[in-house]
């Protein structure tokens, strides 16, 4: 069974592996060299283990039905559900990556972190409240709304689980070099262990326990990067002037130390404080920029924790504690690069002979928790990045489940007639089904570079789910027809516009420098542009019957979404 | 829902003042944070050295203020969306729903 799957994998990687992209080297997490066996991490982490198999039995308890699996029966609140969004949006690969982008290129880093950060606004001013009122388990029931359910969901369904492959192999990918990194484990063995876990947290305690694995993982990482950042500024007297002045410094030194005259090191120390090469040509920054921003409105799983609040108050307020949460989180990774180029550039004991970091260039976060904390803080912070590709893929896997079996099992196979016991069962099955796969794939995928994944993962979410969201839920015009062809549209052209750009046509296939037809480092400008002309193109022809009763449903769609009259779970709270 | 309280709602003159405020709030708010944030890729992207003019005497540069404005911006606005939402709109949401159920 896995041979044959490997090989068919082994085709689709040929298609989309890539060695190397400056764009996306704060979602990577690379290769990584083995480490010795780490006690106190895997201690550390063993608790945070018994501690969520303790929760996922308590939330088994009160998993007896669909709602209750795919929306932890809608009674988390909104400060709660805010911690879980932070906690499924800020993955190890940011925290590490990040803070070692911030580390290598200063200023330059913080184009990661805004740009990640600046779409939860626009999912605040036009989706949230509007999400809560029309959906109940997935983002399709709010696309769908109005229209013909089986196209749509099928849509749907595919956008979901096409974003969630790319994010899951991105993650398990990263927890096996992330293991092999800080624990000193197999790669595999870490792959096999993240698996397993996801599995029995959604199986089991479903959207209860992932939601609460997110809720523990995001304040254990908050809480590690606020150490890390105090004891930062503690040492540079609350000053930031203080902090930056020392990273020139050492840049400075470093660079005079490879043999740069004087003037030409000042000039390379001095560089960390202002922009760099990060940005080449305009048109790959905005189109960059669209993808980070539009995509994270169109990330399945996390549109669907809008659905775990009881209303759209909670699901406002959520967003906001979300946003507050991941903005102060980029923050401290800002203050953790900076400390990480004065506490861990300074100290011998981190630096191969090479002068490069032991472990490799994603260890500056880890190298900075035992310079300011020794090595139970570095167990520690280890321990905390393991946990956090946990949440992060339980989240996913709960998402794709339930677009199998939400969407298309319950939706499309039984016409809306399927009870809530054969749904359960359903999505439970397609939880291994998944869990299995992503193993596989991780296994697969280990000694590719997936850096693009993440990226292309939001920009299939910013030019296929965003688009069909957005005007299906405000654009009377839109119409079922239009919805399918431009969501389609939108998700071919960013897959395909991302297999002929340079990272992937020349770096992967090998094909000679300057042939790639798409020169540019995001399809996303492109291929969103695609996708809402898609829409509004077909929907404005589209004269059939099914069309007319598309418009007609928009009043009542509208109303409902302004006024939550109707709203699911609504009643009862 | 059935189409008489739809017709019922739609035509209510508060509804109406919800919606056009709420959607044109929104989308201010929208365009607000697409300029400041597409206002600063330009500004790396077209006019680097502005951006790492130094402060006063120190290292530091007129860029760090500005990145770290956009992201304590992004949380700001979200905020003042969040709280204009939690008094106005709720208020009158709950003044439409209950003159559309009695």
């Amino acid at each position: 069974m896995s041979r044959p799957l490997r090989a068919q994998w082994g085709l689709a990687l040929a298609t989309f592996a890539f060695a190397g992209a400056a764009w996306a080297a704060g979602g990577d997490l690379g290769q990584a060299e083995k480490q010795p066996t780490n006690w106190t991490a895997i201690g550390m982490f063993a608790a945070f283990v018994i501690l969520t198999l303790f929760i996922t039995k308590w939330a088994a308890a009160r998993t007896k039905s669909a709602a209750d699996f795919y929306t932890a029966g809608g009674g988390i609140t909104g400060f709660q559900n805010g911690l879980a969004i932070a906690g499924d949006y800020m993955s190890a690969a940011s925290f590490l990556g990040i803070s070692a982008a911030v580390m290598t290129g200063g200023f330059d880093g913080l184009m990661y972190s805004i740009g990640f950060l600046v779409g939860w606004p626009v999912v605040t001013f036009l989706l949230a409240e509007r999400l809560r009122n029309l959906g109940k388990f997935t983002f399709a029931d709010v696309a769908a709304f109005r229209f013909e359910q089986a196209p749509v969901r099928v849509f749907a369904a595919s956008g979901t689980l096409v974003v969630v492959a790319f994010y899951l192999i991105a993650q398990m990918v990263g927890a096996g070099q992330l293991i092999k990194l800080l624990f000193g484990l197999e790669y595999w063995i870490a792959v096999v262990i993240v698996g397993a876990l996801m599995m029995v947290y959604v199986l089991f305690g479903g959207m209860t326990a992932t939601t609460w694995v997110q809720i523990i993982k995001a304040c254990l990482l908050l809480g590690g990067a606020t150490f890390m950042a105090l004891m930062v500024l503690l040492h540079f007297g609350f000053s930031p002037e203080a902090m930056f002045a020392k990273a020139v410094e050492v840049k400075t030194g470093i660079a005079s130390a490879l043999g740069k005259a004087p003037d030409a090191a000042a000039k390379e120390g001095s560089s960390i404080m202002g922009p760099g090469g990060f940005i080449k040509d305009p048109i790959s920054a905005i189109s960059f920029g669209m993808a980070l921003m539009f995509g994270t409105a169109g990330l399945p799983h996390i549109l669907m924790r809008f659905f775990t609040v009881p209303n759209a108050k909670e699901a406002r307020k959520s967003v906001l504690w979300a946003t507050t949460w991941i903005g102060y989180f980029y923050l401290l990774t800002f203050i953790i690069g900076f400390g990480a180029i004065t506490f861990v550039l300074t100290n011998p004991g981190f630096l191969d002979a090479k002068g490069g970091l032991i472990g490799g260039g994603n260890m500056a976060a880890v190298h900075l928790a035992t310079a300011v904390g020794g090595n139970v803080f570095l167990g520690f912070i280890s321990a905390v990045a393991f946990a956090t590709i946990l949440a992060v893929v339980a989240g996913l896997t709960l998402s794709g489940a339930s677009a199998v079996s939400h969407d298309l099992y319950a939706t499309v196979f039984k016409h809306g007639r399927a009870d809530s016991t054969s749904e359960l069962k359903v999505s439970r099955i397609t939880t291994v089904g998944l869990g299995i796969v992503a193993v596989l794939l991780g296994i697969a995928f280990e000694k590719q570079n997936i850096a693009f994944m993440v990226s292309l993962a939001f920009a299939i979410a910013a030019s296929a789910n965003f688009p069909v969201l957005l005007l299906s839920v405000l654009w009377k015009d839109c119409t079922t027809k239009g919805a399918v062809v431009g969501g389609f549209l939108g998700l071919v052209s960013s897959v395909a516009l991302t297999i002929v750009s340079p990272s992937v046509w020349e770096a992967t296939l090998g094909n000679p420098k300057g042939s790639a037809l798409f020169p540019y480092a995001s399809p996303a400008l492109f291929s969103m542009v695609i996708g809402f002309a898609g829409i509004w193109i077909v929907s404005l022809l589209d004269r059939g019957a099914r069309a007319a009763q598309d418009r007609a449903g928009f009043l009542a769609q509208q109303v409902r979404s302004e006024t939550g009259i109707g709203a699911s779970g609504a009643s009862g709270h | 829902m059935d189409a008489d309280l739809t017709e019922r709602i739609a035509r209510n003159p508060k509804y109406q003042e919800l919606k056009a405020r709420r959607s044109s709030f929104g989308w201010m708010l929208t365009i607000l944070m697409l300029v400041v944030y597409y206002g600063f890729i330009m500004l790396i992207a077209f006019n680097k050295p502005f951006l790492s003019q130094r402060l006063g005497e120190g290292v530091t540069t007129i860029g760090m203020p500005i990145g770290f404005g956009v992201i304590i911006f992004t949380v700001v606005i979200t905020g003042i969306y969040v709280r204009r939402a939690n008094r106005e709109f709720d208020a009158l949401t709950e003044e439409v729903v209950r003159e559309a159920l009695k």
